[in-house]
C-alpha cells in the first residue's frame, strides 16, 4: 500500500464533467456497467473476508479435530481468551514498540532529516543519497530480511566492525527486537523521506529567508516556519506508516520467526502461529478483527486529515 | 555556526546516511561473486559466477521466477482492466455515490492486508479454493483495487473530454470512446498502474505463503524464503546470487516508472478524487 497517486494535468477549472451525454447512454443501469466487475471483485475478495471473520471469530473453528467439519457458535469466547492471553498482550506490546520504533521514531525521523539535507545540495548528491535509500525500500522484503540476517548474524558484517571495540554478538538472538526494527526502519525510511521531500519543496523559500533576515536561527526557522507549514504532510505520513507497520510481517518472520521464543513475536505473527500452526481458525480471525479495528481507525484519522477534492 | 561549517556538516551527515543504508547490500554484492562466501562480507581476490550457476535450475530459479511473472502478469493485467473500466464512469459521469465510493476506496488502501489472510484462508479453505492459483489473482486484484482506481481515474480525468465528444459525435458509444479514444491517450497512466502493481506483487510473500499449497506453484518470494531458512546457513553464495536474480526485476521496472511516480508524494497531504 503506498500513497502515490500520480497527478495528470487536472481538468480545466469549472468545465463540466460532461458537455454533453453519449447519445446512445441507455439510463443509469447502463453508465455503472462499467464499475460492475470492480464491485464484484471488492464484494467477493475484500467484503467478503471481513464480514467472513466477523462470522468465524464467534466460532470455534479449527483446522483438526471435531470442530473442523462441525464448527458451532462460541458467543464471545474467542476475544474473553484474547483479552486473557499473555501472549496476545505480548504481541500486542512488541506491535507497539515496533510501530513507535520503527516507523514513528526511526523512518518518519530519519525520513524528515535526510529531507531537510538535501534541500539545496548539488544533483549528484541528492540522487547518490535517494539512490541508496530508495534501493532499500524497492527490495522485496524476504531480500531486504536476508540482507539484515546476514548483516546483524554472528559472523556477520557489523561484528566484522566491532570485533575490535569487543562489541560483537548474536544480535538476532541477544536483540531481536532492536534488530527487526532497525531492518524496518532501513526498508522503510525512503517513503517517508519522499513525502517530506515533496512537503518541503511547497514551503516558500522567501519565507525562510525573511524569517532569516528577521534573525531567526536555522531551528527556530525550522519550528516555526517549516514544521507549521508541513504538519498535515507529517500526520498523514505518520498514519500512512503506522498503517503499514502494524500488519508487517514477511521481514520480522524471515528475520527471526518471532523468536527467540516470544522475544519478536508480533500480533501478526502470533496471529499466524495461531491459526496455521495450531489450527485456531476461529481464534486467529478474533485476533484479526481487531487488527482490522484498529487499522480502520487509522484509517479514518487519515482520511479525516487528508483534504480530498472531487 | 558558520554557512560553510553547515554545509560540511550536512556533507557529512549524507554520507553517513548513505553508507548506513548501503552497509546491507554489501555482503549480497560480494557473496554473490565469491566462491566460498560466508555470511561476513570479507573481501577476497577470488571472482567467480559459480553461485549463480549453481542456483540457475528448474526448481530454485526458473520455475519459481515462471510463477512469479505468471502471479504477478495476470494480477497487473486484470486490475488494469477491472480498474480502468471502473475509472471511466467514476471519471466521466458525476454519480450520486460517486465521492463516497471514492473515499470508500481510499479508507480500504488502508486496512492491513495482513490481517484478513486468516478469514481468506478460511473461504478459500470452505470454498475448494486453497491452492488455486487463479482465485488467488482474483484475490490479489481484488486488493490491488482500491488504489489503481484511484490512480486510474486521475489519469482519466487529465483526458480532457471534448475528444470523446468529436467521437460521440461520429456516432461512437461509451465502449468505443472509452478504447480508442480515452484509453489510448492515458497509455502512460495505463503503464504506471500496471508496473505499480506487478512489483508489488512481485515482492509479495505472505499471500501466497497461506494461500498456495505445493512448492512448485510458489513464486520466487515463497522459494527464496524457503531456500534462506533451510540452507541458509551454508549457502550463502547461492542465496545471494539468487537474491540478486529475483531483486533485479523489480528495480529495472521502478526505475522505469520512477519518472511518473516522482511528483506524487505531495499526496500524502492532499488528494484528488
Amino acid at each position: 500500500m503506498t500513497v502515490t497517486t500520480v497527478t495528470p494535468p487536472s481538468r480545466p477549472a469549472g468545465s463540466p464533467v460532461l458537455a454533453e451525454e453519449p447519445r446512445r447512454r441507455g439510463g443509469a443501469l447502463r453508465r455503472l456497467l462499467p464499475l460492475l466487475p470492480a464491485l464484484v471483485l471488492l464484494v467477493i475478495f475484500m467484503a467478503g473476508p471481513i464480514l467472513w471473520s466477523l462470522y468465524i471469530s464467534f466460532t470455534n473453528e479449527t483446522l483438526t479435530g471435531s470442530a473442523s467439519v462441525d464448527s458451532r457458535f462460541v458467543g464471545l469466547e474467542n476475544f474473553v481468551k484474547l483479552f486473557g492471553d499473555d501472549a496476545f498482550r505480548n504481541s500486542f506490546l512488541l506491535t507497539f514498540v515496533f510501530v513507535i520504533g520503527s516507523a514513528v521514531i526511526g523512518q518518519n525521523t530519519l525520513g524528515l532529516f535526510i529531507a531537510l539535507l538535501q534541500r539545496g545540495r548539488g544533483r549528484v548528491v541528492r540522487s547518490v543519497v535517494n539512490g541508496v535509500v530508495i534501493a532499500a525500500w524497492v527490495v522485496p522484503e524476504v531480500v531486504a530480511a536476508a540482507c539484515w540476517y546476514s548483516f546483524l548474524s554472528e559472523e556477520g558484517t557489523l561484528n566484522e566492525v566491532l570485533a575490535f571495540l569487543g562489541l560483537s554478538q548474536d544480535w538476532l538472538f541477544t536483540a531481536p527486537m532492536l534488530a527487526v526494527t532497525l531492518a524496518n526502519v532501513w526498508r522503510g525510511t525512503a517513503f517517508s523521506m519522499l513525502v517530506y521531500s515533496a512537503a518541503l519543496s511547497d514551503v516558500p523559500g522567501d519565507l525562510l529567508e525573511a524569517a532569516a533576515v528577521d534573525g531567526a536561527s536555522g531551528w527556530r526557522r525550522f519550528t516555526g516556519v517549516t514544521l507549521p507549514l508541513i504538519r498535515r504532510s507529517i500526520l498523514s505520513n505518520l498514519m500512512l506508516i503506522t498503517l503499514q507497520t502494524l500488519a508487517s510481517f514477511g521481514l520480522i518472520y524471515a528475520m527471526t520467526g518471532g523468536g527467540p521464543g516470544t522475544a519478536s513475536q508480533t500480533t501478526p505473527l502470533y496471529m499466524y502461529d495461531q491459526a496455521f500452526r495450531y489450527f485456531e481458525i476461529g481464534y486467529g480471525s478474533a485476533m484479526a478483527l481487531v487488527m482490522l479495528v484498529i487499522g480502520a481507525l487509522f484509517s479514518l484519522v487519515y482520511l479525516r486529515l487528508i483534504k480530498v477534492e472531487t | 555556526m558558520t554557512r560553510a561549517a553547515a554545509r560540511a556538516a550536512a556533507l557529512v551527515a549524507l554520507a553517513v546516511i548513505a553508507l548506513a543504508f548501503a552497509g546491507p547490500f554489501v555482503w549480497v554484492l560480494l557473496a554473490s561473486v565469491q566462491p566460498e562466501a560466508g555470511l561476513t562480507a570479507k573481501p577476497s581476490l577470488d571472482f567467480s559466477f559459480r553461485n549463480f550457476a549453481a542456483v540457475l535450475n528448474w526448481e530454485t530459479i526458473y520455475q519459481p521466477v515462471i510463477n512469479s511473472i505468471v502471479i504477478s502478469g495476470a494480477t497487473a493485467v486484470l486490475t488494469v482492466v477491472v480498474s480502468g473500466l471502473a475509472a471511466y464512469p467514476l471519471s466521466r459521469y458525476k454519480l450520486r455515490y460517486g465521492r463516497h465510493f471514492m473515499l470508500t476506496l481510499l479508507f480500504t488502501t488502508g486496512l492491513p492486508v495482513t490481517a484478513i489472510m486468516v478469514p481468506v484462508y478460511s473461504m478459500f479453505f470452505r470454498f475448494n479454493l486453497y491452492g488455486s492459483i487463479p482465485a488467488m489473482v482474483l484475490f490479489l486484484a481484488a486488493s490491488s483495487l482500491p488504489f489503481a482506481i484511484w490512480m486510474m481515474k486521475n489519469f482519466m480525468d487529465g483526458v480532457p473530454v471534448s475528444l470523446e465528444e468529436a467521437a460521440w459525435v461520429d456516432g461512437a458509444g461509451w465502449v468505443r470512446s472509452m478504447l480508442r479514444v480515452v484509453w489510448p491517450l492515458m497509455a502512460p497512466g495505463v503503464a504506471v498502474v500496471a508496473i505499480f502493481v506487478f512489483v508489488n506483487q512481485w515482492g509479495n510473500f505472505f499471500v501466497p505463503f497461506v494461500l498456495l499449497d505445493a512448492p512448485e506453484k510458489q513464486p520466487a518470494a515463497v522459494t527464496i524464503y524457503t531456500f534462506f531458512s533451510q540452507y541458509g546457513a551454508v549457502a550463502y553464495g547461492e542465496l545471494a546470487a539468487f537474491s540478486i536474480i529475483y531483486t533485479t526485476p523489480a528495480v529495472v521496472l521502478y526505475i522505469a516508472v520512477n519518472k511518473y511516480l516522482a511528483g506524487s508524494f505531495s499526496f500524502a497531504g492532499s488528494v484528488k478524487g
